[in-house]
């Protein structure tokens, strides 16, 4: 589904991934794992396209198609979908009418999927503003059910949330990456592929992963049993990182 | 009272004044406009492209929902019909005819000598339109007024004199513009607006001009006890230069006066808006809310509040969008406080469309155009609500127009 080879990313002229490889196969969960400021959610926003990630070199290549210089919204269109750390005010854009757009001629019912997110009374209200962590994450998860993906980065979509909207949210990504979406295929595992940052790890009690990666300080470091590399992170922190990179030289 | 002959002699002294901001226009360059014009019996009449230039200010020809129409072509009234018998609805020498009292509301509010488009509309005897709602009366439908240049080159001059009595309630529609083929002429335009105690009045002007239009308004509020006024202007289309400054005096405690301004500049056009609040009475609100864009020309918004009376409270909010180079945004906010209780703030930011909200819409699948088209919608929606479907519209293809021409 993605496959990213040796790609170097610059924020500014200071070099924040390096040589990153690593692939996410059809119907699979992939996660990342990483210390902060490892360069995780830069490594989502580059797949996504945004500005101010300048690739110096290597490539992203997207169901076989070499996505590394297409603009936001070809990327969408292919079947990317992102669910970013922090999304920006929409000041007098009401989520309704953005959902509206995003769902655009495809059959999507609207009242179902903000009724299940509990996002019914936001529908009137601007995009973002004065949203709280968790109200945050139920738009965008409600906006990228409107979208359907086929593809869902997403970064760190439990942080910044309580309890009890962790499992709403844990849950609902489940069903998102199970239900199908354009690029389903049926005799894979799940109908939609994910690469999901996570830095607790709390998600994985709703989503199953299958493989791991983790990236220190813009290098990926391994790739593995995503659970294993949990209880070490849990057990030993990131200090981890540097006899993991070790072991597979 | 001033006596007619000391208040021309003030506005012959003032013909040649400056105002204290905008182009400075020479009068003399323009003819005035026609004060006698061809009569409209029903606005469905007029033809087809008539009718369209009053839908694109608001003005709708089928006149059901609305309590009465009235259009002034030049300087004279070419249409005046009422529905509601509840209110007033004539033109204001009429009016000045028929009631006696009236002339105190003239030239009260403004002064003639303000400045040479002040001065020019007295020694005009400027006719425009006057509306009462008597003690009591709640109109259920908006009055609408158009003002419209018919011939190019003209000045016309405007005098309006706007009444809301003890707890009368009005929404009053207001379209300026310019018949299609007229590019060059000045408009100018007194309002003298009274809102008395309790009463309530929700006042909507849509400008529509062309691109060597200048328009000087001149415009005050004098609110009593209690009263509340709220102003909506909005102007998308290009014209040569506005400058106007309305001014919001809360006289009675608990008045409240409300500003809107959405205003785009296109090339070429050079915008002056203001609005003023004199915070005369303990108690009193105000919120002054601008959002305006330029795709290539000048907006200098200003706001002032003055506070002297304790307990007041005002905000005051402008927010400008510069989407291309060659525009220029300038917020002037002035706040004075003369009283230490009140509680006046204010609010400015000028600059581009973050990216970072384009891209997040691009992410969702939506194209550079569309997401910019969203924001800008976004941007200028402060909840200005009634407006007729068909101006919606244009307003609606006006911003989608904006958002490709800023890619
Ligand atoms: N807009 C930016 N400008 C400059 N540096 C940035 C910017 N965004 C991220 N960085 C830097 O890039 C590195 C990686 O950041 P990030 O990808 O946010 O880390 P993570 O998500 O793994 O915590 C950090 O050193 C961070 O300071
Ligand atoms: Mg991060």
């Amino acid at each position: 589904m993605l496959e990213i080879k040796d790609l170097t990313v610059e924020i500014g002229g200071r070099k924040i991934l390096n040589k990153v490889n690593l692939k996410v196969e059809q119907g699979s969960t992939t996660v990342l794992f990483g210390p902060n400021g490892a360069g995780k959610s830069a490594l989502l926003m580059t797949l996504m396209g945004f500005s101010g990630y300048d690739i110096v070199s290597g490539q992203i290549l997207f169901k076989g198609e070499d996505i590394t210089h297409l603009s936001v919204n070809e990327r969408a269109e292919r079947g990317l979908g992102i669910m970013t750390q922090r999304p920006p005010n929409l000041t007098g854009v009401k989520l309704k009418d953005l959902v509206k757009v995003i769902s655009n001629d495809h059959s999507f019912d609207t009242d179902a999927a903000s009724k299940k997110l509990d996002m019914e009374r936001f529908m009137d209200r601007d995009v973002n503003v004065g949203f709280s962590g968790g109200e945050i994450k139920r738009s965008e998860l409600l906006q990228l059910s409107a979208q359907n993906p086929c593809l869902y980065l997403l970064d760190e979509p439990e942080s910044g949330v309580d309890l009890v909207s962790i499992e709403e949210i844990g849950t609902t990504i489940d069903e998102l990456l199970s239900s199908r979406s354009k690029c389903s295929v049926d005799h894979y595992k799940r109908g939609n592929s994910a690469l999901i940052i996570t830095h607790t790890g709390q998600v994985l009690d709703y989503v199953e992963p299958d493989v791991g990666y983790i990236l220190c300080n813009g290098v990926v470091m391994c790739r593995g049993n995503p659970r294993e590399m949990l209880k070490e992170i849990k057990a030993h922190g990131y200090q981890e990182c540097i006899k993991c990179k070790q072991a597979i030289l | 009272m001033q006596t007619g002959n000391s208040l021309k002699e003030k506005a012959e002294k003032a013909i040649e004044k400056s105002a204290m901001y905008g182009e400075d226009f020479d009068l003399n360059e323009f003819e005035v406009a026609a004060k006698e014009v061809p009569q409209t019996e029903d606005l469905e009449d007029l033809d087809d492209e008539f009718k369209q230039t009053l839908l694109n200010v608001g003005v709708l020809t089928d006149d059901k929902e609305r309590s009465g129409s009235f259009l002034m072509l030049d300087n004279a009234v070419s249409h005046s019909s009422l529905k509601d018998p509840n209110i007033e609805l004539m033109s204001l020498h009429e009016a000045l005819e028929k009631h006696d009292w009236l002339k105190d509301y003239s030239w009260n509010l403004v002064a003639v000598d303000a400045d040479k488009y002040t001065a020019k509309s007295y020694l005009e005897n400027a006719n425009g339109y006057f509306i009462r709602a008597p003690a009591g009366q709640k109109s259920s439908m908006p009055v609408q007024t158009c003002l419209m240049m018919g011939h190019k080159d003209v000045t016309q001059t405007v005098h309006n004199i706007l009444i809301v009595e003890e707890d009368a309630k009005l929404d009053v529609i207001t379209g300026c513009t310019t018949k299609k083929g007229v590019e060059r002429a000045m408009h100018l335009g007194i309002s003298e607006i009274y809102v008395k105690k309790g009463g309530v009045l929700n006042f909507t002007m849509i400008h529509n001009w062309a691109g060597d239009v200048g328009v000087r308004p001149r415009t005050v509020i004098h609110l009593e006890e209690g009263a509340s006024f709220v102003n909506n202007y909005i102007l998308l289309k290009p014209v040569r230069s506005i400058q106007s400054y309305p001014t919001a005096i809360l006289d009675g405690e608990g008045a409240f006066a409300r500003f809107h301004t959405i205003a785009v500049a296109h090339p070429g056009s050079e915008l002056d808006l203001g609005s003023r609040v004199l915070f005369n009475a303990p108690n009193t609100k105000a919120e002054l809310i601008s959002r305006t864009i330029t795709t290539g020309g000048k907006v200098i918004a200003r706001g002032e509040m003055v506070a002297n009376k304790p307990h007041c409270k005002g905000h005051l909010e402008c927010h400008g969008l510069v989407l291309k180079d060659g525009g220029t945004q300038l917020a002037i906010p002035v706040l004075e406080a003369n009283v230490a209780d009140v509680e006046l703030t204010h609010e400015a930011a000028v600059g581009r469309i973050a990216r970072e909200q384009v891209e997040y819409l691009m992410a969702r699948g939506l194209s550079e155009e569309d997401a910019v088209g969203m924001i800008v919608r976004g941007f200028l929606d402060v909840g200005i609500t009634g407006l007729p479907e068909e101006l919606a519209k244009d307003i609606d293809d006006t911003i989608a127009q904006i958002g490709k021409d800023a890619i």
